[in-house]
């Protein structure tokens, strides 16, 4: 009930501890990674050993290797910063042609355009990857059949992750500008246009700066669901694993603590970038 | 805001056509060819080097194999009970946030639900596994407290699946239910409550009812992502805890059998598209209103 209403104290008691169970069970998985991230023990698992930071700067030298020396490790995050990078280029340039194409303009069969816009988030990743994968595949085969072409591109690997990611990735970046566009002013373009200012010149000097915060939210928002997305990048991958997919390999064979290093990090960097995001965020 | 220029670009003029160049590129390379030569896929058989017929035989097989439609079947329904758990468990919370905490207090909880969800499914399910395995933390705790002799594999058990499926999922239920609450005149309430209306009766008259949108939202994302997870059945459910993704997986990149993989794809769409259009026909709602508003 809400607090105008009398509620009797069994009910007030009751909603706390719910609320402390709910967000103590919430970041236990995530209290339990950064604990055994700095156990001195081969293995992420109870009793304690004591404080390392072997699992992030070990070089071999005692019979571990840290994170930061893990070549493997490290070649994946890079790969998966590049293929974020490429992701969150094309879908935030998509999604603002999109945001422009919904919000100020009107043609036949709008309403099914940005219906079809939202369908992407409503197919499972895994369909989105392999539907993909047979597509690419095909065109390949039409290529080096009709026309001696060897499309590299098209066989699983990073141009391929990176498209499918993008797949449904555009279609978030389209909704948070689409969001941003659709409260703009429109009177204020009139009256640069009447000015005599240019298309160019009104889309440069009025339009982008109002886009902006919802520009960089984002390509904030892109970087991290491409940096995290597992479902598409499994079935589109070739020979180099973006991050996500090398842990998941290793936690298949039994992790060691540097993944619990590895975790640590991605968290303090999501945080990081989400502060940021926070902080830039229009007040409303 | 004013009427979009509609007689001027009524016809397409060469900027409308550029502006929506990239969408069709997107939408068509990416989505609409790619369900189609996977529907054409799904639907041959080959009966000779390069020759195809069409053909019913990979549904036919999904029929005929028991661990197919077993699979199938204990996907969607493990899939439905994580989606009503999930509500359930989301609501109070929801509920919290919305109409009990106020200001910062609203503020700070919104963000603490959000924090866990910043970080990929993978690093979540390290923490299950850490947490849960045989000589994990629990096990150990339990025997600490005397409640287990020897430490218990928590691990690859379908309760464990599940936790690990509602723990993802709660965030994308939160965050529907708490905008269709905040938009509940908590005056309704205080008028049932004064015309003698007990809690259960104000949940099941007004509070939702009036979120019925925001529950639909909820429940169609959980559902689909629960059933087209791969992380969390694969590595808390353990070798044989048949999800039904894990099948098209198998298929397509272990056994290179796209046929199958197709087949097996699209009746997974089938189910994940037949589950979010009865969810709207059920409470009365439109695809756009519903996926929009995130």
């Amino acid at each position: 009930m809400i607090p105008s209403l009398p509620r009797p104290a069994w009910l007030r008691v009751g909603t706390a501890l719910y609320v402390a169970t709910f967000l103590a069970v919430l970041f236990l998985p995530l209290v339990v990674i950064s604990v055994f991230a700095f156990n001195d023990a081969p293995y992420p698992a109870p009793p304690w050993h004591g404080f390392t930071l072997d699992w992030f700067f070990a070089d071999t030298r005692t019979g571990r290797l840290g994170m930061f020396h893990d070549g493997e490790l490290m070649a994946s995050i890079w790969t998966s910063c590049k293929v974020g990078l490429w992701v969150t280029l094309l879908s935030v340039l998509v999604g603002l042609a999109n945001a422009f194409l919904v919000e100020h303009h009107d043609f036949r069969g709008k309403q099914l355009l940005s219906i079809m816009m939202l369908v992407p988030l409503v197919i499972p990743g895994v369909i989105l990857g392999v539907s993909i994968l047979a597509f690419a595949s095909r065109i390949a085969q039409f290529a080096s059949g009709h026309f001696d072409l060897y499309l590299r591109f098209l066989r699983p690997g990073l141009p391929l992750v990176v498209l499918g990611q993008f797949s449904y990735i555009a279609t978030i970046a389209t909704l948070t500008l689409r969001a941003r566009l659709s409260r703009f002013d429109r009177t204020l373009e009139d009256a640069a246009l009447n000015l005599g200012a240019s298309r160019a010149a009104v889309f440069r000097t009025v339009l982008l700066p109002y886009l902006r915060p919802a520009l960089v939210g984002a390509a904030m928002i892109c970087f991290l669901l491409s940096f995290a997305d597992f479902n598409t990048t499994l079935m589109l991958v070739g020979g180099s694993p973006p991050l996500t997919v090398l842990m998941y390999g290793r936690m298949h064979e039994g992790a060691t603590p540097v993944l619990n290093a590895v975790s640590l990090f991605l968290m303090v960097a999501s945080a990081l970038l989400a502060l940021a995001l926070i902080r830039r965020a229009p007040r409303p | 805001m004013r009427e979009p220029d509609a007689p001027a670009q009524a016809r397409t003029s060469p900027r409308l056509a550029l502006l929506m160049t990239p969408a069709f590129a997107w939408l068509g390379l990416l989505i609409v060819l790619p369900h189609v030569e996977l529907a054409v896929l799904s639907f041959r058989a080959q009966v000779g080097p390069r020759h195809y017929v069409p053909s019913l035989l990979q549904y036919r097989t999904f029929f005929d194999q028991p661990e197919y439609w077993r699979t199938f079947l204990r996907t969607a329904w493990m899939s439905v009970v994580a989606t009503f758990a999930t509500l359930c468990l989301a609501l109070p919370i929801a509920w919290v946030i919305a109409k009990i905490a106020r200001g910062r207090a609203s503020a700070w909880l919104l963000l603490a639900c959000l924090i866990p969800f910043w970080i990929s499914e993978t690093v979540r399910t390290l923490g299950w596994m850490i947490l849960l395995r045989q000589s994990g933390v629990l096990p150990a705790l339990l025997v600490d407290l005397g409640i287990t002799a020897h430490p218990v594999e928590l691990l690859y058990r379908d309760s464990t699946i599940m936790v690990g499926l509602v723990y993802n999922s709660m965030l994308f239920m939160i965050v529907p239910l708490i905008s269709s609450l905040e938009s509940l005149d908590n005056s309704l309430i205080e008028a049932a409550y004064d015309l003698g209306a007990g809690g259960l009766t104000v949940l099941r008259k007004i509070v939702i009812p009036h979120a019925a949108p925001g529950i639909t939202a909820g429940c169609i994302i959980v559902f689909m992502l629960t059933l087209g997870d791969y992380i969390t059945p694969t590595l808390l459910g353990g070798k044989d805890s048949g999800w039904f993704t894990e099948q098209i997986y198998t298929q397509f990149i272990t056994r290179f059998n796209w046929a199958q993989g197709a087949a097996f794809g699209f009746l997974l769409l089938g189910l994940s598209t037949a589950i979010v259009v009865l969810g709207l026909k059920i409470t009365g709602q439109r695809f756009g209103d519903v996926m929009g508003r995130r």
